[in-house]
């Protein structure tokens, strides 16, 4: 049996105190590729900020390599939606994608001529390499996309948490982009993806999520990407849940 | 040794005229702002540099009441005691209160100011301390006041405030550039946003300070915000971004302090509206971003549409092998008119693409090759509309026109790769090779 | 015309600029346009400097008109930035204040000097604020300008209230928002113009703000809100001339208007937080109590109907307490237990509050197992955490929905049996 990459255990997460996620529990084993699925506001996003450390949890905790996560920053990379990147900002790709090597840089240490190749192979990697001079509205979307993919590659990480990758991209960087997560699944690492896209989710993921306020069920594909579960999914929310989480948010008025 | 040389050499060139400190004082506030200014608005929080810049008196009033002296430390200790409790108070405001964050801040630096402004009025007597000045500055005065290393004492607190700057933007670049351009990421990289937002803060407080002591608190927003905009639209990179600011920075003050010379008015005034001449200059002509470089792109854009149309139509009217001749006017007309359209056929004539005959224009050999090519990608596009796209004939015209002038050699290769006839267009004419 | 006294006229002028600060101001905070005010306050001194070198005396509406010029100016030119170039709203503001001022600064040199027969004190109290010098006129002036805004709002209030509240419905239902936003824009031009030469520029920014959030702690509803932010305005002008003899007139004002806004954060009814933290205090008193009484349930319940006397070291091990004694002594006041010697026993009305305890945590424990896929290991605490909140409405509906599927005990018109083993420390 592989080690566990990831797991998450007894985790709630609320927002000004309304649980958006109810007591998750789940393990992802290494070298998974990890489909995170669930209808809109089943907490796919908050799932992964949660594992960050970029919202705080109510109760339960999260462990990489079966530690805590403060202890295992290094391991993580991350690819934010793209929706919450300033274009306009005064950098190029090549400035983004060194962005990456700044976690293992740790404060005050410049980058130097080793991130610089990094970053420069990275993009190579996703096919990028001629735009590493360009401020980065000029892309396109799929462009965009593909830079930021070379940014988490460029932190080395062991596993890497990608919200909504396929977001608005164009065919061919779709495919692009399955390419490199199959190619970071065989290099041992454990990738998860916020995916929208049911039909495609067999083909690309081994290991899915399936996700509404509460964990419905987590485990290889073929055993878990079921009707049924996909049922229980999307077979409308727990309306009683949703009562029980709109009192606490009002009887609680202080976060 | 080598000190006292520099010293004595210093010495012969005589003592700087008034002209000069004033200069001097004014390039190094706005240098100093500009640095911190970039990130503020980067952040989108340029409201903060206001807010802070005003908040920060109580600070200093207390300062001043405390040690009885205008001296250096105390003063920072207070503006930045000032300002972290504003910038404390108000995200609480916002975050615990909801109160909105716009409304929160105004109320908050607001509320600082009113009270800066009774204890002024309070202890005002033994500090010499005029709110006029802590608007418009006093710039003015500065070759007159007290020394400090031999320069007058607000150069000197400048001094100091952009050698600060200078340093921790310095040592913390990567920290700050990554925080302002996705905090997410700073923070799960153990970057705290919060705490480089807060040290951020702390360097717009120290910064107005230098307002209280020379310049008015009008210049130093301005500075925060003007020259930094400005160079926003001037660069794509960061490091570019701060060093055009700088320069930036000082191009206002010495443009202001000249034409503050030359109409006998406020220094301090005359800078920002320097500075503010600047951004609009770059709103115009920024190469990349400015007004009139998207104008002219447009136009040429339009030029390349009206020799495309010119040429199709004299193409297609060999085509039909017709007798007469459009003439100039005609022609023009016929792609929709106007002096653009005019000079489009201009332009064509003189590259050698249509020439005049007798009774009008005609096509050259080589704008009949390059007529051919853009017909070939409006036949290839409406071919491949009804045959791929499935299309109703009479709608693939319009489309196709629009479309054609943006078809390369590339995407031609591709149509005709995909659509099996094709020697025909769907209106049954010839597809030119 | 009745003469009024000159510290009647300047209270009167003080209360007309804050109460309809407060109104304008209400719809500039729910627009997200809070440091427009601030904006229009330095935008206007060039505009009431040029006035003054055109007409050559100080007259109030020249100046103001001026100043409304310049105001509407600023307006222009920060859309034109927003809509044609890169550079970000909150910058705009920024870049179009303080260069405006900036030349307002410069034309102030100019019309200082001796040439142009300047009146320093005049224009100066335009940045700074000088109600002392009110004349009737101004009175007037601020009256009509009080009296058309009121118009305003009464005439388009649903309109105003749309748009602030939903643009993109408003626009799609046909209203035109764009004139109805520069309407509101207008209002707060003419009002933030007219007052700056009683409270000057910085402190104009607030009396937009200020009474507005503080009117939102008291309310939910837009038409009180514009009531009670009115009343504050103009309660702050008046007592803030009042109290504040003696310091600058704006600054006075503002400072009183902030401490009504503090006053309002503190003790505002359900928004304010004492109110609120009293809340929080009640709930988790709440939560100590029921927590006993279910303690006290599961460890009788062995022996029920019979109520046993337990040995509080029991009750101390069952589960983790803050200050265990307190919470007996309140049960102990409400009848609900008796308290004794190291030893404590529910009394029947106590055994009746803790079985309707027990039973909503025990179907939200179901609940969460039959409907929520959480193991049976995990659903104690979790329930421990939301039994306290459920509404009535809501158990009700959770036990006639277990019942309808057959999955409610028998005996759960009692109380249903735990669907986990009881230990202590669960």
């Amino acid at each position: 049996m592989s080690q566990i990459a990831f797991e998450v255990h007894d985790m709630t997460v609320a927002y000004h105190r309304r649980p958006v996620l109810w007591d998750i529990d789940l393990e992802i084993p290494e070298g998974k590729l990890v489909g995170i699925v669930g209808p809109n506001g089943a907490g796919k996003t908050t799932l992964i900020k949660a594992a960050l450390g970029l919202v705080p949890l109510a109760s339960g905790k999260v462990e990489i390599y079966g530690k805590n996560y403060e202890e295992q920053r290094h391991l993580i990379g991350y690819v934010p939606q793209r929706e919450s990147v300033d274009w306009d900002f005064p950098v190029t790709v090549r400035d983004v994608v060194l962005m990456g090597t700044y976690g293992r840089l740790g404060w005050f240490r410049r980058p130097g001529k080793a991130e610089v190749e990094i970053a420069e192979r990275s993009l190579q990697h996703v096919g990028m390499g001629a735009f590493a001079r360009r401020q980065i509205r000029q892309l396109s979307g799929g462009q965009q996309q593909r830079v930021f993919l070379a940014r988490a590659l460029a932190q080395a990480a062991q596993i890497y948490f990608l919200d909504e990758p396929f977001a608005g991209v164009d065919a061919a960087t779709e495919s692009a982009i399955v390419e490199l997560l199959e190619e970071l699944r065989t290099s041992g690492k454990t990738v998860l993806v916020v995916h929208h896209d049911l039909q495609t989710v067999s083909d690309y993921f081994d290991y899915v999520i399936l996700l509404n306020m509460r964990l419905i069920a987590c485990g290889p594909v073929k055993d878990t990407f079921t009707t049924e579960n996909l049922q229980k999914t999307y077979g409308g929310r727990l309306t009683i849940l949703d009562e029980a989480a709109e009192a606490i948010r009002r009887s609680k008025p202080l976060q | 040794m080598r000190i006292e040389t520099i010293i004595a050499a210093l010495a012969t060139l005589g003592e700087p005229s008034t002209g000069t400190w004033i200069v001097l004082t004014g390039i190094t506030v706005n240098a100093a702002c500009a640095l911190v200014g970039c990130f503020l608005i980067l952040r989108k929080m340029s409201m903060m540099g206001d807010a802070l810049s005003h908040a920060v008196l109580p600070g200093l009033v207390v300062a001043f009441v405390l040690t009885g002296s205008h001296s250096m430390v105390p003063m920072f200790i207070g503006a930045v005691i000032a300002g972290l409790l504003t910038t404390f108070l108000t995200q609480t405001l916002h975050q615990y209160l909801r109160v909105p964050s716009d409304a929160s801040m105004g109320i908050v630096f607001t509320a600082m100011f009113a009270i800066g402004v009774v204890l002024v009025k309070q202890f005002a007597g033994g500090l010499h301390f005029d709110i006029g000045c802590v608007y418009e500055g006093a710039l003015e005065y500065v070759p007159f006041g007290d020394r400090v290393a031999g320069m007058p004492r607000q150069l000197f607190t400048s001094l100091v405030v952009l050698l600060l700057n200078f340093v921790v933007l310095l040592v913390l670049w990567k920290e700050l550039k990554l925080s302002a351009f996705d905090p997410a990421l700073a923070t799960t990289m153990g970057f705290s946003a919060t705490s480089m937002h807060y040290l951020l803060m702390v360097l717009v407080s120290v910064t107005s300070v230098a307002s209280f002591e020379a310049v008015g608190s009008i210049l130093v927003v301005a500075m925060l915000i003007v020259p930094a905009s400005t160079a926003h639209l001037l660069s794509d990179r960061l490091g570019w971004m701060v060093v055009f600011s700088v320069l930036i920075g000082t191009a206002a003050a010495v443009l202001g302090f000249w034409a503050a010379t030359y109409w006998d008015t406020s220094i301090s005034g005359m800078m920002t509206v320097a500075a503010g001449c600047l951004y609009a200059v770059a709103v115009l002509v920024s190469p990349r971003y400015g007004l009139l470089s998207s104008m002219l792109r447009n136009v040429r854009m339009s030029l390349l549409v009206l020799r495309d149309d010119v040429l199709g139509m004299l193409y297609r009217l060999e085509e039909l092998k017709s007798e007469k001749h459009f003439s100039s006017a005609e022609t023009s007309a016929a792609v929709g008119g106007g002096w653009l359209a005019s000079f489009a056929i201009f332009q064509l004539q003189r590259s050698g693409n249509i020439k005049g005959v007798r009774d009008g224009l005609q096509l050259t050999e080589l704008g009949r090759e390059t007529a051919q090519k853009l017909v070939r990608s409006h036949r290839l596009w409406e071919t491949y509309l009804v045959e791929q796209l499935g299309m109703p004939l009479d709608h693939v015209h319009e489309p196709a026109h629009r479309v054609e002038h943006y078809i390369d050699e590339d995407i031609q290769k591709q149509l005709a790769a995909e659509l099996d006839t094709s020697a025909q267009d769907p209106h049954g004419r010839q597809i030119p090779d | 015309m009745i003469s009024l006294s000159l510290s009647d006229k300047v209270m009167l002028g003080t209360a007309l600029l804050g109460g309809m600060a407060g109104v304008v101001g209400s719809f500039a905070v729910l627009r997200g346009r809070a440091l427009v005010g601030d904006m229009l306050a330095h935008a206007a001194l060039p505009g009431v400097c040029l006035a003054f070198l055109i007409t050559g005396n100080r007259n109030l509406l020249g100046l103001s008109l001026g100043a409304l010029a310049s105001g509407l100016a600023a307006i222009a030119v920060v859309t034109v930035i927003l809509r044609w170039t890169r550079t970000k709203e909150d910058a705009a503001i920024g870049i179009v204040l303080s260069t405006f001022f900036g030349a307002g600064v410069v034309l102030l040199s100019v019309v200082q000097k001796p040439a142009t027969g300047g009146n320093k004190a005049g224009l100066h109290s335009y940045l700074f604020g000088e109600p002392g010098g009110m004349l009737t006129s101004d009175i007037v002036l601020l009256a009509i300008v009080a009296a058309v805004v009121l118009a305003m709002v009464v005439l388009f209030y649903k309109e105003f209230l749309i748009v602030c509240f939903d643009t993109d419905f408003a626009q799609s239902q046909g209203w035109p928002t764009l004139w109805l936003d520069l309407a509101m824009m207008a209002a707060l031009a003419v009002v933030t113009i007219v007052g700056l030469p009683i409270v000057g520029v910085i402190l104009m920014a607030a009396m937009i703000i200020l009474p507005a959030a503080t009117a939102r702690f008291w309310t939910n509803r837009l038409s009180m809100l514009l009531l009670i932010s009115c009343a504050f305005g103009a309660a702050a002008g008046v007592l803030g001339t009042r109290i504040g003899r003696g310091f600058p007139a704006g600054a006075a004002i503002v400072l009183t208007a902030s401490s009504l806004f503090l006053v309002s954060l503190l003790f505002a009814p359900q928004r304010g937080l004492v109110a609120r933290l009293l809340v929080e205090y009640r709930l988790r008193r709440r939560v100590a109590d029921e927590h006993l009484l279910r303690a006290l349930f599961e460890l009788s319940e062995s022996h029920l109907p019979d109520t046993p006397v337990i040995p509080l070291e029991n009750v101390r091990e069952y589960r983790h307490w803050n200050s265990l004694e307190r919470v007996l002594e309140r049960a102990r006041d409400d009848q609900l237990i008796e308290w004794g010697e190291e030893q404590v026993q529910l009394t029947p009305l106590g055994l009746r509050r803790a079985a309707e305890l027990t039973k909503a945590h025990r179907l939200w424990e179901l609940y969460l197992m039959e409907y929520a896929n959480i193991a049976p290991d995990h659903v104690d605490r979790d329930a421990d955490d939301v039994e306290h909140l459920l509404p009535e409405g809501l158990l009700v509906e959770l036990e006639q929905e277990l019942a309808a599927e057959g999955r409610l005990p028998a005996i759960a018109a009692e109380v249903p049996e735990s669907p986990h083993e009881l230990s202590p420390e669960t």
